[in-house]
């Protein structure tokens, strides 16, 4: 039995501590979000937060994640549904095409913009060069992380004025 | 109707043993009956098997194609709406059930006729035929670049505008006034006299009773609203919170998990197994020998991986172990060899003689182009859910074919077809590897000796390691230039042909044309990979011209052009590329910009591509697009769908090697087959023409230019031309004799 802490909720699951995380979040607590894609960490599909943090979840055990903070693609939007600004430069920019790698290009590109608002060409090659998209959305992910970092920003400025 | 052949049928791959039907009685509507039950509920109206009117107005279009990310459920429902005048902020679109009456009959003929398109008066006798050729087949396909130009112009858009007929027609019945007084607008009909109107919905059932027109009017492209707009798709809302359903993503009560390796070398078989070996480990539940593969039950996927690596397990290689790769090669070159010598060479094209036009030409120039196997590895490895209950067979996946799995399955099973349902799921990628079903034919076999549901997931290595590979091939080429420089002869020899047929031809004004080639089997498994036969031959054909242009002491755009006089489509959309790309601009000394023009899939895509070499380092920070397919439907659809296109044959032209090692495939994961990543991912600019000629297809054209534009462009950079992909493999630092090869 081990204890796992997923957008906010408590998990007490019976599964072998050694299982890696990917396989805990699909198939024991069931969000599906999270995607399978090489199993050693080489293509990023299965991006998750630890602590806030972008990790492939495919290479880490479960047991390495009690006690921490993990987030999923389903947990990245505010309460009551509404979407993170980079869900919705997403779907602004149409980014997606077959949309299996897009959760863990949501989650790296999330993590991102959490360390840096303001990421150039350069940041976003570094940040995002783990996540393979074999239908090639790269342009438009680059598109709609600049997009999103303006939303960011604007909503920042707005917090700032108001305080 | 000289390609209307049985042959034209199987060479596409397509026929999966099945019987072809041809001349057979045509017939309209005599399914609608049976489809009702399965689309329609009591108070919905349905006019044909691809519309749907619901009681609030809402139109539902059904589309029998699978959505992969090239965003056809929303252009084909696109099509069908502008026909209808519907409101499109009501429009649904759903697809297909796998049920064989939705035979996808629009694929099929678009394939057999070789991308034809019929005149109006023929649709009618042509979807007759056809639908019953296909029914027959048990065709349900997403691919070869189709679903738009056949299954929307033909399908989506007569459906609509009949339906819209005959909605006139019911309002005009019972208003008592002539049909010409009504208008349509937004899913309603409007009498402007006498200020009356009604939706669609309110007027469903009398239309239902009016027989369809069997050759309704479309609308020109002037009067298009919704066709060569771009609404945001469908698909995307759910591809960006994590609740688009995969196949991967099927779960249902009481499901196990089963991991699966099948033994290496291909033709090989399990010739020892202990499944004792893992019976004590924590989950397991079964293990099952498939005779080509082993498959371990447990209760989490985790678990059946992890007991399926220690499971002692032996295969035999089928007599294929002392395969190498260079062997296959040499094997191809020993054919052509010996295949030229005796002169039994099959033929393309013979135009002129080429052999006189040689013998008299200036200048000879030979090449020889290599290309090495190719997986598809979509991000979603091979999956499918399958249960076995109640005398029926259920599976949940992701294919381009569902009623061509559910046929295989059936087959395997010895089950009756209409036992058989294929729950399609969105596909994780496709690009011809989910028109295969082995892994669903697995699934269900595993499924069968147990009572509960079994999700069968393949491992990466897997998935590399058992695809069904895009050929590797040799392509030898003789051309002839005239004291001007000017091409005279075009000899090609190369080997292995699958479809489409005139994926080798060239548009280019060169009188005296040989292409031919030699059939040269090997044990690696064939499959249909992004523009199949295109994505090798415009690599070969555009290289070539590329080096004749050379020879020829000319600019190869200018060269190309110069060729293309007679071809208006062609030189159109090359001037664009050329144009938006600023061509003929100079260069930094590391800097080097390439051309490329190809037709694949009734579509013309022209590529520039720029480089920049420093030290041997490549990079490429830009391609430019020229695509005319006819009209586009959805110009942003269609941009991506060329973004795409061209990040496929990129990341194939700069890194993509299967290699064959003791009969196995040696590659194993991205690791040691890499994948295009952003950091080496080229800003795409698209420019599209709508020229107005029959529609062709966006899915697949982008690739095939990519390749030579680029080792062309390396050329230009470089002076180093690469005939052998990839091009990772070549030592690009030797720039010192670029002046001395161009001049």
């Amino acid at each position: 039995m081990i204890t796992l802490n997923i957008n906010g909720e408590t998990h007490l699951l019976d599964v072998d501590p050694a299982t890696p995380l990917l396989w805990v979040i699909r198939d024991y607590v069931g969000l599906t979000g999270t995607k399978f894609g090489c199993g050693i960490a080489q293509c990023g599909a299965c991006t998750v937060h630890l602590n806030g943090a972008p990790v492939r979840s495919c290479v880490i055990p479960a047991q390495v994640a009690v006690d921490q903070e993990i987030k999923t693609i389903e947990g990245i939007g505010k309460n009551g549904g509404e979407l993170h600004p980079v869900q919705q430069a997403w779907i602004d920019e149409q980014v997606p095409q077959c949309g299996y790698c897009q959760s863990g290009q949501i989650m790296s590109a999330t993590a991102l913009l959490e360390n840096n608002p303001s990421p150039t060409d350069a940041d976003i090659d570094q940040a995002m060069a783990g996540i393979v998209c074999r239908c090639g959305t790269y342009p438009r992910i680059r598109k709609g992380i600049k997009r999103a970092a303006l939303t960011i920003n604007a909503l920042h400025e707005e917090a700032g004025t108001d305080g | 109707m000289g390609k209307w052949s049985r042959r034209a049928f199987i060479s596409t791959g397509i026929a999966a043993g099945g019987v072809v039907v041809f001349g057979v009685a045509i017939r309209r509507g005599d399914r609608e009956a049976k489809v009702r039950e399965i689309v329609a509920a009591d108070d919905e109206s349905l006019f044909d098997i691809w519309l749907k009117i619901a009681p609030d107005n809402t139109i539902t279009a059904i589309v029998p194609h699978a959505e992969m990310g090239q965003g056809v459920h929303t252009t084909l429902a696109m099509m069908l709406a502008d026909e209808l005048d519907a409101d499109w902020s009501r429009v649904n679109v759903l697809e297909a059930p796998s049920d064989k009456e939705y035979a996808n009959y629009a694929l099929a003929r678009g394939f057999a006729a070789g991308g034809v398109d019929f005149p109006a008066w023929l649709i009618d006798t042509v979807d007759g035929i056809f639908f019953r050729a296909t029914q027959a087949m048990g065709l349900q396909i997403t691919g070869g670049s189709t679903s738009v130009r056949t299954t929307g112009q033909i399908a989506m858009r007569v459906t609509g505008a009949a339906a819209r007929t005959a909605l006139l027609h019911a309002a005009a019945d019972e208003w008592q006034v002539p049909v010409s007084e009504l208008t349509t607008q937004d899913s309603t009909v409007l009498h402007a006299a006498s200020e009356r109107s009604a939706t669609y919905a309110s007027l469903a059932e009398a239309a239902a009773r009016i027989s369809l027109p069997s050759k309704p009017i479309l609308k020109s492209s002037d009067e298009f609203n919704i066709m060569g707009t771009s609404p945001q798709r469908n698909d995307i809302p759910a591809k960006v919170d994590g609740s688009a359903m995969f196949g991967i993503d099927a779960t249902l009560p009481g499901m196990k998990y089963a991991a699966i390796q099948a033994a290496p070398v291909f033709g090989g078989t399990v010739s020892k197994l202990d499944p004792a070996s893992i019976q004590d480990m924590p989950g397991v539940r079964k293990v099952i020998n498939l005779d080509d593969s082993v498959a371990v039950i447990a209760d989490g996927y985790w678990q059946a991986k992890t007991a399926l690596e220690r499971l002692q397990v032996e295969y035999s290689d089928g007599g294929n172990s002392h395969w190498e790769q260079g062997d296959i090669f040499n094997q191809f070159a020993t054919d052509l060899d010996r295949s030229a010598e005796a002169g039994d060479e099959e033929t393309d094209v013979a135009s002129g003689d080429t052999r006189a036009a040689l013998r008299g030409a200036a200048q000879v120039l030979d090449a020889e182009y290599r290309v090495p196997y190719l997986a598809h590895s979509p991000m979603e490895p091979m999956n499918c859910t399958a249960w076995l209950h109640d005398g029926a067979c259920e599976l949940w996946t992701g294919t381009q074919n569902p009623l061509g799995f559910a046929k295989d399955v059936s087959e395997a099973l010895d089950m009756d077809l209409d036992d058989v349902t294929v729950h399609n799921q969105y596909l994780g990628g496709g690009f011809g590897r989910r028109a295969f079903s082995d892994y669903t034919v697995q699934a269900a076999r595993i499924a069968s000796s147990v009572p509960y549901p079994v999700k069968l997931i393949w491992s990466r290595e897997e998935d590399t390691q058992h695809d069904h590979y895009r050929q590797a091939g040799i392509s030898r080429f003789r051309g002839g230039l005239d004291a001007n420089g000017k091409p005279v002869a075009w000899h090609n020899h190369y080997v292995n042909k699958h479809d489409p047929e005139e994926a080798p031809h060239i548009p280019y004004a060169i009188g005296n044309q040989r292409i031919v080639y030699t059939e040269s089997k090997t044990h690696v498994p064939w499959g249909f990979w992004r523009s199949v036969d295109h994505s090798l031959h415009a690599f070969f054909t555009e290289s070539f011209i590329d080096e004749l242009a050379i020879a020829a002491g000319r600019d190869p755009y200018e060269f190309r052009r110069e060729l293309l006089q007679d071809e208006p489509r062609y030189l159109a959309v090359l001037d664009l590329a050329a144009e938006k790309a600023g061509w003929g601009e100079p260069l930094a000394e590391h800097q080097g910009r390439g051309i490329s023009i190809h037709r694949s899939f009734g579509t013309i895509v022209a590529e520039v591509v720029d480089v920049d070499v420093v030290d041997g380092e490549l990079s490429v920070p830009r391609v430019v697009c020229a695509v005319d397919a006819g009209y586009t439907i959805h110009p942003d659809g269609m941009a991506a769908q060329m973004e795409s296109g061209i990040a496929y044959g990129m990341t194939a032209a700069l890194y993509g090697e299967i290699s064959i090692r003791r009969g196995a495939v040696a590659q194993s994961n991205f690791h040691d087959y890499p994948m295009l990543r952003m950091d080496k991912a080229p800003a795409v600019e698209t420019h599209v023409i709508n020229s107005g000629e029959p529609l062709g297809g966006a899915g697949e054209p982008g690739t095939p230019p990519i390749a030579p534009a680029l080792t062309n462009a390396i050329f230009n950079a470089t002076g180093i031309r690469i005939r052998e992909l990839p091009v990772r493999q070549h030592d690009l630092k030797r720039t010192d004799f670029r002046d001395t090869d161009v001049a």
